[in-house]
């Protein structure tokens, strides 16, 4: 496959940045696109350039750590995939390929298409979390846990962290993201005990940090790699709003 | 970045939801005693939007309304303006997601809610206020022939069209604003999700055709 990509590039956060195209032949449909990435960017050092800078861990569509706003869309036109997990046939041959970054004001750009989401930690670090004694483990079956709601706590679980939530709302809206953390725990009863402070603290913390406001445009739920649903937030809300009435 | 929030954003979102699901009732009033002025006589709506400015009952209910709609208004702006901060940097490429149309323009539907709201105000409800009416004589009172002036306006050709714009948005806006509240309020459960949802559809056909019906038929009927 034979395409031109249009890469935002920006040097430093303070950069005013740019877009710049390259053209890049001989890509495998087989191939991921951080693979095509990482051609071209060998293309780019043999030819004394500076290669595109952006981010990728696991590479199995585990760790949340790649990212790329890819045509429009964040990890691009596949559905419930992160960019490493993405395949080059998804694109036609010869087609025009604009990547960005993920544009929010929570996630300042570092370099070309990194950006810093350790938005989503500070989050994370005011509640999203259980408190455990120390001491022995507990039988695993001592609570008993209804098969429902421990299915439900394991999907708002499998998110990532990944900020496709945030890229994708028109509002750079964060609430996806925390109604799932917020969800995981309030589900199940070793995380019923912090619930209300927990729900407080992140909603204060999300709209501290400057993250948008949900207008229930669901444009989260649509491009979320792990599926998340929507139905986090309404149970986030319902969480929040019993734990200002009840204090 | 330490802007601590006076309200935080799930509570304006609270506040917006509540209010809008205060106003739909409110039009579904307006759209019945609309429905009064097709009658042949037309003093039962004459009588009717009399009670409505004169009832010191609907009076109280009349600040609740235009607080309601000055709430929705300004928390709607509010909200608006935080999202657009929240991104100062655009996309070069953006809105290829999947999701509703109706939910992506809702400022820009209210915006044009609120002018036909203003325009509105001015041509029946400030003048009715202000008494710049003709009168009627029902039962040995004189009260504004709000009647007559309803079916003038809408012999013109114009006056119609406007108006029938104005509630095909306020259709859009209500699609997704009825069922998108329940969410905000954080009523959201697998048997009555999808019934909402459908009924947000419902409600909004109903509104739209039914405020758009009446000028049609005044505009090609004998009145
Ligand atoms: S690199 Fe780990 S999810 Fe993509």
């Amino acid at each position: 496959m034979n395409l031109t990509l249009k890469i935002w590039r920006q040097e430093n956060p303070e950069a005013k940045g740019r877009f710049e195209k390259y053209e890049i032949s001989e890509i495998s449909p087989d191939s991921s696109f951080l693979e095509m990435m990482d051609l071209l960017n060998e293309q780019l050092i043999k030819e004394g350039k500076d290669p595109v800078a952006y981010d990728h861990d696991c590479r199995e569509g585990i760790c949340g750590m790649c990212s790329l706003y890819i045509n429009g869309r964040p990890h691009g036109p596949d559905s419930a995939v992160t960019t490493c997990q993405l395949h080059m046939r998804k694109f036609k041959d010869g087609e025009t390929v604009t990547i960005e970054p993920w544009r929010a004001k929570p996630f300042p750009v570092l370099k070309d298409l990194i950006v810093d989401r350790s938005a989503l930690d500070e989050i994370i670090q005011v509640g999203g979390y259980i408190s455990v004694n120390t001491g022995g483990v507990p039988d695993a079956n001592d609570i008993p846990i209804a098969k429902e709601k421990a299915d439900l706590a394991m999907d708002a679980a499998a998110c990532i962290g990944c900020g496709a939530c945030v890229a994708a709302c028109k509002n750079a809206s964060a609430m996806l993201f925390v109604s799932a953390k917020v969800s995981q725990f309030a589900l199940l009863p070793q995380g019923k005990t912090e619930a209300k402070d927990r729900v407080k603290a992140m909603v204060a913390k999300m709209d501290e940090l400057g993250f948008g406001n949900c207008t229930n445009t669901y444009a989260c739920e649509a491009e979320c790699p792990k599926e998340i649903k929507v139905t986090n937030i309404a149970r986030m809300n319902r969480q929040f709003f019993g734990a200002k009435v009840s204090g | 970045m330490g802007n601590k929030r006076f309200q935080s954003s799930l509570t304006k979102k609270f506040v917006m939801a509540f209010m809008g699901l205060f106003l739909i009732t409110f039009l579904f009033v307006h759209l019945g005693i609309n429905f009064l002025v097709l009658l042949p006589d037309t003093t039962a709506f004459n009588v009717a939007a009399h009670f409505m400015g004169t009832n010191p009952v609907i009076k109280v209910f009349e600040v609740i309304l235009f607080g309601g709609f000055i709430i929705h208004i300004i928390y709607g702006l509010i909200l608006q303006i935080q999202n657009w901060m929240a991104r100062p940097n655009r996309y070069k490429i953006e809105g290829w997601s999947h999701t509703s149309p109706f939910s992506k323009f809702m400022i820009h539907t209210a915006a044009i809610i609120f002018i036909f709201l203003a325009i509105h105000l001015a041509d029946f409800y400030f003048k009715a206020k202000l008494g710049h009416i003709g009168e009627v004589n029902i039962d040995g009172e004189n009260i504004h022939d709000m009647a007559a002036l309803v079916l003038a306006k809408f012999k013109i050709f114009g006056f119609v069209i406007g108006y029938i714009v104005a509630f095909v948005i306020l259709g859009f806006h209500l699609h997704h604003g009825f069922q998108s509240a329940f969410q905000s309020l954080g009523l959201n459960n697998r048997t009555y999700t999808p019934f909402i949802k459908s009924l947000s559809t419902i409600i909004s056909i109903v509104l739209a055709l039914g405020f758009i019906v009446i000028p049609i038929a005044i505009y090609f009927g004998n009145f």
